[in-house]
């Protein structure tokens, strides 16, 4: 009678392998993870979250750090931040975990950022999201006009990635990478100061869309250092993030205003984050 | 009333205190809510009548946080919920300036409507001042009445007396309104057999529905976070996922409060599924009682209760179980 | 048979109840320790059709408090995923209210929207509903206000209560089919669209004197946000709220819901329960919660019923006025007071 084969609904996750476990900095790991049969869990796009969940610890929404031109597996980096990411950060390559999604919307790599001058400005693990486009932007190149990276963290050892960063983005065409860290640290001779003023210092033309993420902080600072390099609130996006549970607009945790985080986000443009009310 | 509220306007533009915790009137004549005012004009929406059955101490803790003194309007029961809170250090007494007010009974609401009366549009008679027994009742389907008493929450009829246990100052008259006796229900239930008893809770909290406000109301819980909020602890917490959890909640919450439990009623007045959540609380306060001699959480502001005090001459666990 | 309208007088119900409970599920409102709830019939339980309002809405029929959605287990040293089996078996709700019925277009709203919740659509594809014209409102009842009938309610079978006489109109497919399998116990009752009618014009009338029947809504739906969201009204309205979940838990609208892990024997039982917005572990995570302050939850529930819903709805609003809220918050405050408080001075103060 009921017209609905069991197992499909959203809220039903799957099997995900745990293959590769690489240590970022002292306190992200990045895991790969594919489908007990092998291959990819689900297909996403730059910007999507997915689900994550140690059975009986905890669920967790993360944002899928590998692009979807990225054919055989996805990966997340996670931060560690409380008993989930503890646990995850525990585990080895073999174990399984369980994933569902993807959920939310994307960067419109299709659409609105074709064509266009991009500007990355991310912080700590602000990167993990924009990882996926970055890569995406790359293995795409000839869609995309001029790429710049502006990437800090506290020190060099929370550089996410850095051998990524230095061996594969800093040597593509088109490519402008500028790295920072908070704070004077031996065997660094790079820049040294936080993303918003070093944003500044760098002053790009306003011909560009800028990709923000990062903690609420440096993102609020880095939106008005590029509300004074010219840039209009249309031309910048950002992820927002906020508690969510169903992934699909339903269980009402992360709605403000008449969105929802996890499924009409988590990507937003600054002026439709204007429209909603302050409490994100 | 009337004499009420012209004393806490006094006490506002005197200075004597900054705020007055008391009830705001509602949209009806029998929804009146507890509410803050902090000038003499937005005292014309104080109401001081039968429905204001809500005890206000516990919203002392909050008071406590607040620049300057506060006015706070206490019943008689409501004057040991706040002793008990001044002994756990979660009000201020010298920022708290307390009013105790007369108490002829408060009114519930359900009471009136489980008479059968329906369509209620208002209801005169309530004034605590007034010395009528009887309520006149308008409704969309004709006018009715029923007497005081009959529409007076459960735990009037088995008050403790009329006298305020701490105050700066009384206004208005009390009526004795005790018709019965405080612990005829506990003994009903121990009068049970152990197979029954457990039946007659398993049938009542089987209507839990977790909403939390008997936690939420309770001056004894008064804990910054409780543990059934706490995602470490391994409960359901939201949820009755079988019959044990179903139960676990109250019978924490009741060995939580044993011993400083002050009867006041509140658990049982706010609980929507009509849960007599007060007959753990009493069946405690009983046991206390006959284990340790008479003591009342609340009646005074320093009085340390057997269950936190160590004295040679005290029950023994065993004493307990063979019911000494 | 559809259109046709069926008698049965009342002091047969009871063994059209047992006729329906033979073959299916069937919930009635039953009193039990002096409260009124929808509950699987069982032979013998006080139903009680003549109460108006359950303490609790119908909601958990199709929404339950708790549900399973799936168990976690190790086999041989794999995970397994065993999702939970969907509803299978036919029920009925005989006795909801047009305002229940108009609550569970609302959830339909959220839960049959894309991606489909298939927990909830099953229920929903075999639960039959039958719901009773308000004979006798409450004062609490405001459901005019939101343009629902009280004298015709939304239901697969409408039913009248007519002097000695419970009178039943199949409006669906399903009512017919429920219906038809009734034959036994029914009567064809012809004449009745008279004493219908006048059943509803009694109720009518009496749904005009309730005292927050003509309660205006003016001011609030799709665009009303920033207005209302920095009202210093809010800071006034919050203050007695006791951050429990009684309003949330007794409305018929609310469908926020917790996924939580249950460790048992056999597994991980992931299952899902109602929650709450203004509990204050609602939006909290471990990096952090957007909304810390009772204020905010608060106000919370009421934007989201009143703006962010009737904006992501075409104009619908998370409410049905059933005033369940208004008889059963411990501190007496409500949807009603809130929407007066604005309508005095559009907020601004």
């Amino acid at each position: 009678m009921c017209g609905f084969g069991n197992g499909n609904d959203a809220l039903i996750p799957r099997v995900g392998v745990i293959t590769d476990i690489r240590t970022e900095t002292p306190d992200v790991k990045t895991f790969r993870v594919v489908s007990p049969e092998g291959g990819k869990l689900f297909e996403h796009m730059p910007g999507q979250c997915a689900m994550v969940c140690v059975p009986g610890v905890g669920e967790g929404m993360f944002s899928i750090t590998s692009s979807p031109t990225q054919r055989e597996y996805q990966e997340f980096s996670i931060k560690r931040c409380g008993v989930l990411t503890d646990m995850l950060h525990s585990l080895s390559p073999g174990d399984e975990i369980t994933v569902r999604g993807p959920y939310g919307n994307h960067f419109p790599v299709e659409d609105a950022l074709k064509g266009k001058n991009l500007l990355f400005v991310a912080g700590g693990i602000g990167l993990a999201p924009l990882r996926s486009v970055i890569n995406y932007v790359l293995d795409n190149r000839a869609d995309y006009g001029s790429v710049d990276i502006v990437y800090g963290a506290r020190s060099a050892d929370d550089l996410v990635r850095l051998d990524e960063i230095r061996e594969v983005w800093a040597k593509a065409p088109g490519v402008g990478v500028h790295l920072t860290i908070d704070r004077e640290q031996e065997g660094w001779d790079g820049h040294v100061g936080f993303v918003p003023a070093f944003l500044g210092e760098l002053g790009f033309d306003a011909d560009r869309t800028a990709l923000v993420c990062g903690p609420p902080v440096m993102i609020k600072f880095v939106l008005s250092t590029l509300g004074e390099m010219g840039f209009g609130k249309e031309q910048v996006y950002t992820t927002l993030e906020l508690r969510m549970k169903c992934g699909i607009g339903k269980c009402g945790r992360c709605n403000i205003g008449s969105k929802y985080v996890c499924r009409d986000g988590p990507v937003f443009r600054f002026d439709e984050i204007d429209e909603l009310p302050d409490e994100y | 009333m009337q004499e009420l509220k012209k004393r806490l306007c006094e006490l506002l533009s005197d200075g004597t205190v900054a705020r007055v915790l008391g009830w705001r009137r509602g949209e009806t004549s029998f929804d009146p809510e507890p509410a803050f005012f902090g000038s003499a004009e937005e005292l014309s929406d104080f109401v001081y009548d039968g429905f204001c059955g809500a005890n206000l101490s516990k919203m002392m803790i909050e008071a406590a946080r607040l620049e300057g003194k506060t006015a706070v309007c206490l019943k008689p029961c409501d004057t040991y919920s706040y002793n008990q809170l001044i002994k756990e250090h979660r009000v201020d007494r010298e920022k708290t300036y307390i009013i105790g007010v007369g108490c002829r009974g408060k009114l519930d609401i359900d009471k009136i409507r489980a008479l059968g009366i329906k369509g209620i549009l208002s209801i005169s008679g309530t004034e605590c001042d007034g010395d009528g027994d009887t309520l006149l009742i308008k409704t969309v389907y004709g006018d009715k009445s029923c007497k005081y008493a009959d529409a007076m929450l459960s735990r009037c009829h088995v008050c403790r007396g009329k006298e305020h246990k701490i105050y700066d100052e009384i206004i208005g008259e009390s009526r004795d309104t005790t018709d019965g006796d405080r612990f005829s229900e506990v003994e009903k239930l121990e009068a049970m057999a152990p197979r029954e008893r457990f039946e007659f809770f398993r049938r009542e909290l089987s209507r839990c529905i977790r909403c939390n406000a008997c936690r939420n109301v309770c001056p004894a819980c008064s804990c910054r976070k409780c543990v059934f909020d706490s995602n470490n602890f391994d409960s359901a917490q939201k949820a009755n996922v079988d019959p044990f959890e179903e139960k676990m909640f109250h019978i924490i919450r009741a060995f939580h409060v044993a011993g400083r439990c002050t009867d006041c009623g509140e658990c049982s007045r706010v609980c929507p599924e009509n849960i007599p959540l007060h007959l753990f609380n009493r069946k405690f306060i009983k046991d206390i009682n006959t284990f340790y001699g008479e003591y009342t959480a609340g009646e005074d502001a320093e009085a340390k209760c057997p269950l936190t005090d160590f004295d040679f001459g005290d029950a023994e666990p065993g004493d307990v179980t063979s019911g000494r | 048979m559809m259109g046709g309208i069926y008698g049965i007088s009342k002091d047969r119900l009871e063994k059209l109840f047992s006729a329906l409970a033979a073959e299916r599920e069937l919930y009635l409102p039953v009193m039990s320790g002096g409260k009124v709830n929808f509950s699987v019939w069982e032979e013998g339980e006080d139903v009680r059709l003549d109460v108006t309002k359950t303490a609790k809405s119908p909601k958990d029929a199709f929404f339950p408090q708790f549900e399973t959605l799936y168990t976690c287990r190790t086999e041989e040293g794999k995970l397994k995923i065993d999702p939970e089996e969907l509803c299978r078996r036919e029920f009925v709700v005989f006795g909801m209210r047009a305002c229940d019925a108009a609550g569970l277009r609302v959830l339909d709203r959220v839960f049959l929207s894309e991606p489909v919740d298939t927990f909830y659509a099953a229920r929903r594809e075999l639960g039959t509903i039958v719901s009773i014209a308000c004979g006798e409102p409450e004062e609490s009842c405001f459901c005019r206000a939101f343009g629902i009938d009280a004298a015709s309610p939304d239901a697969d079978v409408a039913a009248w209560f007519s002097g000695e006489r419970l009178l039943l109109k199949p409006q669906t497919e399903k009512g017919t089919r429920l219906i038809s399998s009734l034959s036994e116990y029914l009567t064809e009752a012809d004449g009745a669209e008279a004493a219908i009618e006048e059943e509803q014009a009694k109720i009518r009338a009496i749904t005009e004197k309730l005292p927050y029947s003509l309660l205006s809504l003016e001011g609030w739906g799709s665009g009303e946000t920033k207005r209302k969201f920095d009202s210093p009204l809010w800071e006034k309205l919050y203050r007695p709220c006791l951050a429990c979940g009684t309003c949330t838990f007794v409305c018929p609208t609310c469908q926020c819901y917790d996924i939580k892990d249950y460790k048992t024997k056999n597994g991980v039982q992931r299952y899902r329960c109602w929650d709450s917005c203004m509990y204050s572990d609602f939006t909290l995570m471990a990096g952090g919660n957007n909304r810390t302050t009772q204020l905010q939850r608060f106000r919370q529930r009421f934007m989201h019923k009143l703006v962010y819903f009737p904006e992501n709805n075409e104009g619908t609003f998370s409410c049905v006025g059933c005033g369940r809220c208004v008889d059963s918050c411990p501190s007496s405050l409500n949807i009603v007071k809130v929407i007066k408080a604005f309508s005095k001075d559009g907020g601004d103060e």
